[in-house]
């Protein structure tokens, strides 16, 4: 089983024997663990229940084993503080007839087994500055494709909706994309994806950082730059409800930037700064094709006239239930 | 001490050392293979090293980095892909001198054709040094598939996707970035397409340590030996990185590129692989598709590779992308006369040629083209049978049989293969 923990900053997991195959995540029962030990409870009152949610392939063990994702529940059954999921299925249950899609870019930063030096970089010193290493190849601009490339593969095998992956603009850094998954199901498979790459990277030895602003200075910061669209935004004249939803965002600045990291936006603070791809997290904007503003409309979809929009603000270390949640609450007038 | 013997030996169909190519009439082509018999005793044994741990080989440089797997394979590749494939976008970038690439997850199509795959995007500031960074609103660049190989890293089903950059104000394809050198050509070739014209380029490289400034397998502080001992030649004295060159070719081989040949070159540590015959656009897209897999390939043994012309000022030779021609009209019988009257027309037009013979209109050039290391210098045009120093140069064979091809020697290695035969069929079929 895996959970999430405290913080939303870390994953778990333990295994279970169980007699296989199983096929559907009714057939899981509900199991629990010692959340004294994951910041998540007392140790007088420590067992906390997972219960299972969904399942995936498992690409390390193969054959019929499996990865089971599980919210956290308190002694008495309710869902635990840290427990973002429970409230955004209840929310995309609500909105279930609009069919919410998303995809998020998930961006992420190979440390060596050090944990302090990024992987390939100079021991106490720079690599040089930014520009050759954005989808890049060869070995002096490109570190730990290894680790990329089996988590790709890893996913697939999953089950995971993996549709894309590239270089960073800062070397070591990557990218990939998980998507399109409706509701509920954008939150299950980022957090499993990205349980994935730490067990993957334990294989080759290095250290994955979902930190938004690994290095200081002239080094780009990590996102999770999140798309989202309903029916009516994909069907013809879909712009006119895309501009629609990104007005209403553009009136809760503070309330989407308070879920877009796991610090209520102590962490975004020093990746959102106007520099570096990122609009300022003081200001609310939007524009086409426009990088440097919170949201960007891709250019695709302005000449198609319907689509999808991004949401450039989300940290790399964020909770996607507490973001995919938050979006919709906003856009479909549900708070 | 101890002694080894290595014994080298490959089937010959013509003499070692040619690194040309024979666009024959009928369209055959020969593989060309080099003969040589090599005895080489050692007098101590080679130094272990220790896998899976960074380290220093006896030439001071390192070889590997410690990644985890020890030496094993990635044990993740053989996963199933469950009914997707893994497309690779590759692109030239707004330098012209860089290729870049991301992949995408896709639906399993069999046979791909280019019109099967979806256009796609990509951030133009970051690619091109050229843009402002205020230019946030214009950036970015559509990507159009416009040929597709088999993936010899990912295998199965997954290929690589070569693409087109377009402006961000052309979704409809029809306005090609301003760094975009296919797009002439391939309009070019499709006007000239009546004559066939057949190209096979001469890609030289070098190959450095993963710092991408010191010379794979040259000694920490110093120089090897003077040149004379390197060219096509086989022992750990004399040739660095044969892993990776046995690995390009059999991956450019499983990926569909034509490659035709290869040898060590004569600076030590420096290459050259022979792509074609190609007809047309495709010679571009064969040639950027083999720098890209070669990138992708040396970055597994922590090798970069460089296409500059002149990797090392002094008494070294620098690398070229010869560039060998011919019209359906030279490979027949009387063909020469075509050759010669090509060449005459080339002979009127060095300064546009030389403009496209490396991606900074000719300054890079400047540093190789000097009339010494087998180059003419780059303010002379001249030709002639069998000479290596001479600007163009008419293959002896061709010069027998009176008819064939001729080969340009002035490009660089980090040439544009796009601007390049444009700018050939232009003067050559074109009259422009």
């Amino acid at each position: 089983g895996i959970n999430a923990e405290y913080g939303g900053q870390g994953l778990r997991g333990k295994t279970k024997t169980m007699d296989g195959p199983i096929n559907s995540v009714d057939e899981l029962p509900v199991w629990n663990f010692d959340g004294s030990s994951t910041d998540q409870s007392d140790g007088e009152n420590s067992d906390v229940y997972l219960k299972p949610v969904a399942i995936f392939r498992d690409p390390f063990r193969r054959g019929d084993n499996i990865l089971v994702m599980c919210e956290c529940y308190t002694f008495d059954d309710k869902p635990h503080p840290t427990n973002k999921r429970s409230e955004c299925l209840s929310v995309m249950d609500r909105v279930a007839e609009e069919h919410p899609w998303f995809g998020i870019e998930q961006e992420y930063t190979l440390y060596e087994s050090d944990g302090i030096t990024p992987l390939g970089w100079p021991v106490n010193g720079f690599p040089g500055p930014q520009g050759p290493y954005y989808c890049a190849v060869g070995a002096q601009n490109v570190f730990g494709r290894k680790v990329v490339e089996a988590h790709y593969r890893a996913c697939m095998f999953a089950g995971i909706r993996i549709a894309g992956s590239n270089a960073e603009v800062m070397p070591s850094q990557w990218e990939y994309q998980v998507g399109p998954c409706e509701g509920i199901d954008m939150g299950d498979h980022l957090w499993v994806s990205r349980w994935i790459l730490c067990r993957v990277a334990e294989e080759f030895n290095v250290v994955v950082s979902f930190d938004p602003k690994p290095k200081a200075g002239e080094w780009n910061g990590a996102g999770c730059h999140t798309n989202i669209s309903t029916l009516k935004m994909r069907q013809d004249g879909g712009m006119a409800h895309i501009i629609t939803a990104i007005e209403k965002m553009s009136h809760k600045q503070r309330e989407h930037i308070e879920e877009y990291d796991p610090k209520k936006g102590e962490d975004n603070t020093r990746r959102l700064t106007g520099r570096h791809e990122t609009a300022s997290i003081e200001q609310f904007s939007y524009g086409v094709a426009h990088r440097g503003a919170s949201i960007r409309i891709p250019r695709q979809c302005d000449n198609d006239g319907k689509g999808y929009f991004e949401d450039r603000r989300p940290a790399s270390n964020c909770d996607p239930y507490s973001v995919t949640s938050r979006i919709v609450r906003t856009i479909c007038d549900l708070d | 001490g101890e002694h080894r013997s290595l014994l080298y030996a490959v089937v010959s169909t013509h003499s070692s050392g040619s690194s040309g190519i024979n666009a024959e009439y009928g369209g055959y082509h020969h593989i060309f293979c080099s003969l040589l018999f090599l005895l080489q005793f050692v007098s101590k044994p080679t130094k272990t090293r220790e896998r899976g741990s960074p380290s220093t080989n006896s030439t001071g440089t390192m070889d590997q980095i410690s990644d985890g797997l020890d030496g094993k394979k990635n044990p993740f590749l053989d996963l199933d892909q469950d009914g997707e494939i893994m497309a690779m976008y590759i692109w030239i970038d707004g330098t012209g001198k860089q290729l870049r690439s991301k992949t995408r997850t896709l639906p399993y199509v069999k046979d791909p054709k280019p019109a099967d795959m979806p256009v796609w995007d990509t951030d133009g500031r970051k690619t091109d040094v050229t843009m402002e960074q205020d230019e946030g609103e214009y950036s970015d660049i559509f990507l159009k598939p416009v040929a597709i190989f088999k993936d010899p890293f990912r295998r199965g089903d997954n290929i690589l996707v070569l693409c087109e950059t377009y402006s961000w104000d052309s979704p409809d394809l029809t306005k090609p970035h301003p760094t975009n050198k296919r797009a002439l050509c391939a309009e070019n070739m499709l006007k000239c397409a009546h004559e066939k014209p057949w190209f096979g380029i001469e890609q030289e490289y070098t190959m450095f340590d993963y710092t991408g400034k010191h010379p794979y397998g040259w000694p920490k502080n110093g120089y090897p030996g003077p040149q004379g001992p390197y060219y096509c030649g086989a022992g750990s004295d004399k040739v660095k990185g044969r892993k990776i060159v046995e690995g390009h070719y059999r991956a450019c081989l499983y990926a569909g590129v034509k490659i035709a040949g290869s040898n060590a070159e004569v600076m030590p540590s420096q290459w050259e692989y022979q792509v074609g015959p190609c007809e047309g656009i495709s010679m571009g897209d064969h040639l950027w598709v083999s720098r890209w897999i070669l990138c992708r390939l040396a970055e597994e043994f922590n090798v970069v590779i460089s296409f500059d012309p002149k990797p090392i000022p002094g008494d070294w030779n620098g690398a070229g992308c010869h560039t060998n021609i011919s019209t359906e009209a030279m490979r027949q019988d009387g063909g020469y006369d075509k050759i010669i009257e090509a060449i005459k027309l080339m002979e009127k037009k060095p300064l546009e040629h030389i403009m496209e013979y490396d991606p900074t209109g000719g300054d890079d050039n400047r540093r190789r083209l000097t009339g010494q290391h087998e180059t003419a210098s780059i303010d002379e045009f001249s030709y002639g049978v069998a000479h290596r120093g001479a600007s163009i140069r008419i293959p002896r064979q061709v010069d027998n049989d009176k008819k064939g091809y001729f080969e340009d020697r002035r490009p660089s290695s980090n040439a544009d293969p796009y601007s390049v035969t444009n700018r050939i069929v232009m003067t050559i079929c074109l009259g422009e």
